[in-house]
């Protein structure tokens, strides 16, 4: 049972931790760092709850290991708002009613803010291939979809 | 029963000394590469615990290489940096269909398709894909690096030719030249994220007037590994590729396979399923091709 220590980059902040070597990204998040904002849904790859980005790549941090983070830096949805500021994409989710019970929503945010980093104008079958990645139950996702083009929008005006 | 530690080599020789240290030691090591396969494993199937090795950190297995005779891909490079690159894209558009169809975005910035490799499940899309571009698997071990091809490295479900001192340090392709192309398309009963039902790759080369003069078909899912066919590539070989050889070369396809019948399809529907797949492959790689 030797523990790893491990020195991260979690929102732009210097973090340590012991980890299990073992242990994935999402419980050293969620146990060892108290950062419960991300969400295990499945913790096999397959819903996209416990999405964040790692060195600059959105990835499930249920099938990566917390000694993986290592040097790295990580952004979760604790990182989106700027402050007290919500970013736009969270705020669009609110407008547009994109969540109900809301556990999936960590990811879909963090999935989202990746795609329109890199492409500010995605097409509605770019947004639902992106974000196939992420699932939700409550939204039959139309509301997701409508939200994230109104973000993509105001984030366009914005620039 | 031992604990799990995790080891993150910089060098080819120090993963290998790391794990021929716990080989010579009868104890169990896990490469871990973009861990999408091996995480879940580690939490279902396979709880064992064992030294991982981390094999993300060495210069070899990140290298991407697009060289006039060959190119290298390390096995440690996650797919969505391989479906990004046009111009890799260019070259090998059945490989990288292969890659992208692996999985969501979250699952492409992690996994890669030397990982799809060594899994060596029935299903991986990319071996088929990867056998028919006549990849070549460099192997890193004690005894130095050998070369295996890649139709012959997974040797059944889950197995392959990898020693426990050896690693999977990239696969090496000959440089597509002239009018050779290929194309990879696989089954799922849906759009996107499943495993395949049944997968055919094709590679081809044509001639100026449109015959072919040499092709490479492996089919995936439909034998407990995928296969090269090389009755499907010789009904190819010497026509322009019309309906008539793809029908040929299809058969060839459903005779070389055996599957089984499982939730995802009968033995008789993925028979033929491979052969309507290596049609439609078959035709993309002809159209590329003639297109170059």
């Amino acid at each position: 049972m030797s523990k790893v220590h491990v020195v991260t980059n979690v929102n732009g902040e210097p973090r340590e931790m012991l980890c299990e070597p073992q242990q994935s990204l999402l419980e050293v998040l969620r146990d060892e760092l108290g950062m419960t904002g991300t969400k295990e849904g499945c913790a096999t790859g397959d819903c996209g709850a416990c999405s964040v980005m790692l060195n600059g790549r959105l990835v499930c941090s249920c099938l990566t290991l917390g000694v993986e983070a290592e040097g790295a830096d990580i952004t979760t949805i604790e990182g989106i708002a700027e402050g007290s500021q919500l970013h736009p994409v969270q705020r669009k989710f609110l407008e547009h009613a994109a969540l109900q019970c809301g556990i999936c929503t960590p990811g879909f945010i963090v999935a989202t803010k990746a795609l329109l980093d890199r492409n500010p104008n995605p097409d509605e079958t770019t947004i639902r291939y992106w974000l196939a990645g992420n699932l939700c139950r409550c939204t039959g996702y139309d509301k997701i979809i409508r939200a994230v083009q109104d973000a993509a929008t105001e984030l366009a005006h914005e620039a | 029963m031992e604990a799990y530690a995790y080891a993150r080599p910089t060098t080819l020789d120090e993963a290998v000394s790391v794990l021929a240290a716990h080989a010579k030691e009868g104890r169990r090591t896990q490469i871990l590469a973009g861990g999408t396969d091996v995480l879940v494993q580690m939490r279902s199937v396979d709880r064992e615990p064992r030294m991982l090795v981390d094999v993300k950190h060495i210069a070899d297995t990140n290298r991407l290489e697009i060289g006039s005779e060959t190119v290298f891909i390390g096995s440690a490079i996650p797919s969505a940096i391989l479906n990004e690159n046009q111009e890799l894209k260019a070259l090998f558009p059945g490989l990288i269909e292969a890659a992208d169809l692996i999985g969501s975005t979250q699952i492409q910035g992690r996994a890669s398709i030397g990982g799809n490799l060594c899994n060596s499940s029935p299903a991986g899309d990319t071996i088929p894909a990867i056998i028919a571009a006549s990849g070549v698997c460099v192997i890193a071990g004690s005894g130095g690096t050998r070369r295996v091809a890649c139709e012959d490295f997974v040797t059944g479900v889950g197995t392959n030719v990898l020693g426990a001192d050896e690693l999977l340090v990239g696969l090496e392709f000959p440089t597509p030249k002239g009018r050779t192309a290929d194309g990879y398309l696989r089954f799922i009963p849906r759009t996107e994220m499943d495993i395949a039902v049944a997968g055919a790759g094709v590679a081809l080369t044509l001639d100026d007037g449109g015959t072919c003069t040499a092709a490479r078909v492996a089919i995936g899912a439909v034998a407990p590994t995928a296969l090269l066919v090389p009755a499907a590539a010789e009904a190819l070989i010497g026509t322009t590729v019309d309906d008539e050889a793809l029908a040929a070369a299809g058969a060839a396809c459903t005779a070389a396979s055996s599957p089984i019948t499982d939730k995802r399809g009968t033995i008789e529907y993925r028979q033929k399923v491979v052969a309507v797949l290596c049609r439609r492959a078959g035709a993309n790689a002809r159209d590329r091709a003639l297109a170059r």
